[in-house]
């Protein structure tokens, strides 16, 4: 039994490494795939990893101030000081505020009235005015919270100094994982997941059109490849790019964007390689669909852009609609996001992660077994 | 004397591709004749496609003058085109469009009136036979229809001047004789000039004028006659009963004054250098070299024949013929087996209601090259591609090599080669990545697949391209690798389909004489083509129409039904045409 296998076996690796190291050398030789391999991820990494962020800094803000006393410059002195505001104009008179508001010349527009100082003097408690632009609503609460922040420091310290008695209860925040609330520690290592998806969904994508389009599947199909060597062959040089174009990203992220990597690095690896390996499904169940490259290409975007928007890679999955949620259990990006996140920021290990690897496996299985059925049932 | 209808003077253009600059016509000097057809005639990459487009102004010469019609080209470009009928290679008709909505949409192009159009149209749908399907998109038009709407396209606004840039490329000997139909109607009703370029060269002696080019260069200008005269008394037929066809062919093509030798039938077609056949007495009979020793052939037949333009053009154009003659040694263990190598019963295949190939069935014999011709659409390429296992049979049974293809696909597989039209190797690829993936893809093992490699270097002559790319290759060498890539497993059998399709006749010629060896080495193949020439190199083949059988049997079987007073000698191409015809004429029920 084995004699008679043996052979048989070899003759079917020796052509599934061949067909693996020409597709390699099919995608590396052509500059214009090179290109597409390697300008691209760089971009995204750069935009996403500079511009991509939830942070807002050098909010410009104007101040109506009326009342000229120590305790409303004080009061002025925190926010202007403050990286998250910049002082755009100091105003006079009401009717200044809403041409400021409506140019989007000041995202906020702080007002003391003239009895500010007074009112605390006589130890009550005294109003300050916040007029926001609220077309962005996020950026209205983000701007809210930070205001909020001033004003509470500035109550504590005034209360300490006057000899009043403190804010019955006040918060004291520890932020875990992301201590200064850093948010592209959470948006990079996201970017690690995102592009891998996009480099492997397309690289496997246009593998079989590529040749569909020049005629050598035909050639291909000749030889004494089955489909099942063929799939392999294919699916192999997917898994190295996006593998290689993951660590790529990974160090990047350590090195370059400084984000602290605290947990195993292969617990990570076993997660980029399942979900690797499901982006090669996809990306094969694509191709064997696809008769252009044209199709092949806007098939792989059919499947990316909503595959990264329920991913939980920009909002958060437990905001969407309960319907949504449950299509983004089918979504491989969902569980790998959850890996890097964890093992960046939590330091989490294989134990933890156990419960999102073994659905990109699922997926996997699935989606590679139904390229294989759709394969067949196309030569046919 | 007239003004010319097209003439060049010392024209010269040359195109930058990266680094390098290719020089596509170099000081070409021509005329075309007006109410003449004027033929432009030479391989692939001679420049006939440069020439066509500065005719008309679409490019502009590095040196030279142009005029057509006595107009400048340079100075007055849209003079010219509104004068000027062009149909590219490619005709622009809008596939999404039906045949009438092209012909509404070329009539509003080229801004004939409304009144006018209405007896146009008839006219041209009369002449290309179209009127019936003006309702059909043009996109689902056979590869013939589609030249003859583009042409007729081209013609809504009679134009003076004619330009064809290969009009008959890709399409079958029915359509191709339609289009020359109406060639010579325009001419001949329209005193219309047609320049016309083409890469059948029998086609050059239905044109009054043949310009030569080659290499960019202009090798002639004159009438057929003109190139075909000076080849007399040196064509000849020879036969012999003592010695194989393709045995006489490769020992005459070895000899020194015998510029050309092909297989005509039976025969075999000799092109001399000089006016007389050169010595030939040291031709070996075929049989038992080794115990009598070599015998001589003594019973060799010889006769003269009419020359052709093809001759002229081959004794022309052919440098050195490239000694292929022992390139595929016999294999050993070779030994003929008795049974047939392909064997198809009632095979059929549908397309939902459609029947693509219809009960057939056919044998073929080991070391046999067998043809499968039909026109385009007549199923040939239905059961070719069911043959090599890319398409199963919807019903009937096919043997290859001894394999159920229903069964054994995979093994079947291992046992045959395959070339296709558009040689299909991976362009990024260098010409040894190439022959190292298909050695491995055919599972031959690290020992075996160097030889192999090492042998297809040496027998196509490619180890000087060894590291280029194979999209960077000369067709010919491009055709060359092809074929190297689906012999190193040494396959039985060897499927070709069309692979000779715009390639021109001096590779054809170099890569016929390659298969003969193969066949005499005893790899059977098969092969679809739509040279008409290429069936004489036959030994059986079929004609394929609407799906079944037409006819079988040796190309000398089928031209033999053919013969008359009228047409002493038919060639295969009014066999295949006679064939056809019968069989629409006998049809019952159906209108003409």
């Amino acid at each position: 039994m084995k004699a008679a296998l043996t052979p048989r076996l070899n003759a079917s690796l020796r052509r599934i490494v061949a067909l693996a190291i020409k597709e390699l050398l099919a995608i590396l030789k052509d500059r214009k795939s090179r290109i597409v391999l390697i300008g691209p991820p760089l971009l995204q990494l750069i935009i996403f990893g500079y511009a991509a962020t939830f942070d807002l800094n050098d909010i410009p803000v104007a101040v109506y101030n009326e009342d000229p006393s120590a305790a409303s410059r004080e009061l002025v002195a925190r926010v202007s000081g403050s990286p998250h505001f910049h002082l755009q104009a100091n105003i006079e008179h009401d009717a200044q505020i809403a041409p400021l508001i409506d140019n989007k010349k000041a995202l906020m527009v702080l007002h003391l009235g003239p009895n500010f100082s007074a009112d605390l003097a006589h130890g009550g408690s005294s109003k300050a005015q916040v007029i926001i632009d609220g077309r962005n609503s996020n950026t209205a609460l983000l701007v809210l919270g930070y205001l909020r922040n001033i004003i509470t420091d500035y109550n504590i310290d005034w209360a300490q100094r006057h000899g009043r008695a403190k804010p019955l209860a006040t918060l004291q925040v520890r932020p875990w994982f992301n201590s200064n609330l850093v948010s592209r520690w959470f948006v990079v290592p996201g970017i690690i997941g995102l592009l891998t998806l996009v480099i492997t969904t397309i690289v496997t994508a246009l593998s079989v059109a590529r040749e569909r389009e020049a005629g050598t599947f035909d050639q291909l199909l000749v030889t004494p490849m089955r489909p099942f060597e063929i799939l392999i062959g294919k699916a192999f040089p997917g898994i190295l790019i996006g593998i290689l174009e993951g660590s790529f990203i990974l160090l990047m992220a350590v090195y370059w964007f400084e984000v602290p990597l605290r947990g195993s690095l292969g617990a990570l690896y076993v997660g980029m390689f399942l979900f690797v390996m499901a982006a090669v499904g996809i990306g094969l169940m694509i191709s064997s669909l696809a008769v252009t490259q044209q199709q092949g290409m806007l098939g792989a975007f059919l499947f990316i852009v909503p595959a990264v928007i329920l991913s939980g890679f920009a909002t958060p999955i437990s905001n969407m609609p309960e319907v949504i949620q449950y299509l983004t259990y089918i979504d491989p990006l969902r569980y790998f996001l959850v890996i890097i996140r964890g093992v960046f920021l939590e330091g989490d290990s294989y134990a933890i992660l156990l419960n999102y690897y073994w659905p990109m496996a699922l997926i996997a299985l699935v989606t590679l077994a139904m390229a294989g059925w759709l394969f067949r049932r196309r030569m046919n | 004397m007239s003004t010319p209808a097209l003439f060049f003077d010392g024209v010269s253009k040359s195109f930058n591709s990266g680094k390098t600059s290719v020089t596509a016509l170099d000081g070409v000097t021509i005329s075309a004749l007006p109410g003449k057809v004027t033929g432009l005639i030479g391989p692939d990459g001679a420049g006939k496609t440069t020439l066509m487009r500065l005719a008309v102004g679409l490019l502009l010469p590095d040196n030279g003058n142009i005029q057509a019609l006595g107009i400048d080209v340079l100075e007055a470009p849209l003079q010219v085109q509104s004068s000027v009928g062009y149909m590219p290679q490619r005709f622009g008709l809008y596939e999404d469009l039906s045949v009438q909505e092209n012909l509404d949409l070329y009539a509003d192009l080229q801004g004939v009136g409304h009144e006018q159009r209405q007896a146009r149209y008839e006219e041209l749908l009369q002449m290309t036979a179209l009127g019936p399907f003006t309702d059909r998109l043009a996109g689902r038009l056979s590869g013939g229809m589609k030249q003859k709407l583009g042409l007729a396209c081209t013609l809504i606004k009679i134009p003076r001047l004619l330009l064809l840039d290969e009009p008959t490329v890709g399409v079958d000997p029915i359509s191709r004789r339609e289009l020359w139909a109406i060639i010579d109607r325009l001419v001949k009703q329209e005193q219309l000039s047609v320049l016309v370029s083409t890469a059948y060269l029998n086609e050059a002696e239905r044109c009054d004028e043949v310009v030569l080019l080659n290499e960019g260069r202009r090798l002639g200008q004159g009438s057929p006659k003109s190139y075909s005269e000076p080849m007399r008394g040196r064509t000849f037929h020879l036969s012999s009963t003592r010695l194989d066809k393709r045995r006489l062919q490769t020992q005459l093509s070895a000899i020194p004054g015998i510029i050309d030798a092909v297989i005509d039938g039976e025969k075999v077609r000799v092109v001399t250098r000089k006016a007389q056949l050169p010595d030939i007495s040291d031709l070996v009979a075929d049989g038992d070299t080794a115990i009598n020793g070599p015998s001589k052939l003594d019973d060799l037949q010889i006769e003269p024949v009419e020359p052709s333009f093809e001759d002229a053009f081959i004794a022309t154009l052919k440098v050195d013929t490239p000694s292929v003659a022992d390139w595929f040694a016999p294999r050993d263990g070779a030994a003929l087996e008795a049974g047939p190598i392909i064997e198809v019963v009632n095979a059929q295949r549908r397309f939902g209601d459609f029947y693509a190939v219809r009960d057939i069935s056919f044998k073929v014999k080991q070391g046999e090259i067998f043809g499968l011709l039909g026109a385009n659409g007549a199923g040939k390429s239905t059961m070719f591609r069911m043959l090599c296992g890319l398409l199963p049979a919807s019903a009937g049974q096919l043997t290859v090599a001894g394999h159920d293809l229903r069964r054994a696909a995979a093994d079947a597989r291992s046992r045959l080669g395959y070339m296709a039209q558009r040689f299909s190797l991976y362009v990024d690829l260098s010409v040894a990545q190439n022959l190292n993936f298909f050695a491995s893809a055919y599972g031959l093992g690290r020992k075996q697949r160097k030889q192999r490699i090492e042998w297809a270097m040496a027998a196509f002559e490619l180890t000087a391209y060894a590291a280029t790319n194979s999209g960077d290759l000369p067709l010919g060498y491009k055709q060359r690798l092809a074929m190297a890539a689906a012999l190193l497993h040494e396959p039985d059998i060897l499927f070709l389909d069309e692979p000779t399709s715009g390639v021109d006749p001096l590779a054809r010629r170099e890569f016929w004489q390659r298969i003969n060896g193969l066949a005499a080495s005893g790899v059977t193949i098969l092969v679809t083509t739509h040279f008409m020439d290429e069936a004489n190199y036959c030994d059986r083949l079929v004609i394929m129409a609407e799906g079944e059988v037409l006819a079988e049997g040796t190309p000398t079987q089928m031209k033999a039904g053919f013969r008359s007073a009228a047409l002493p000698s038919p060639t295969m191409e009014d066999a295949f045409i006679g064939l056809i015809e019968n069989r629409q004429k006998n049809k019952p029920g159906v209108a003409a």
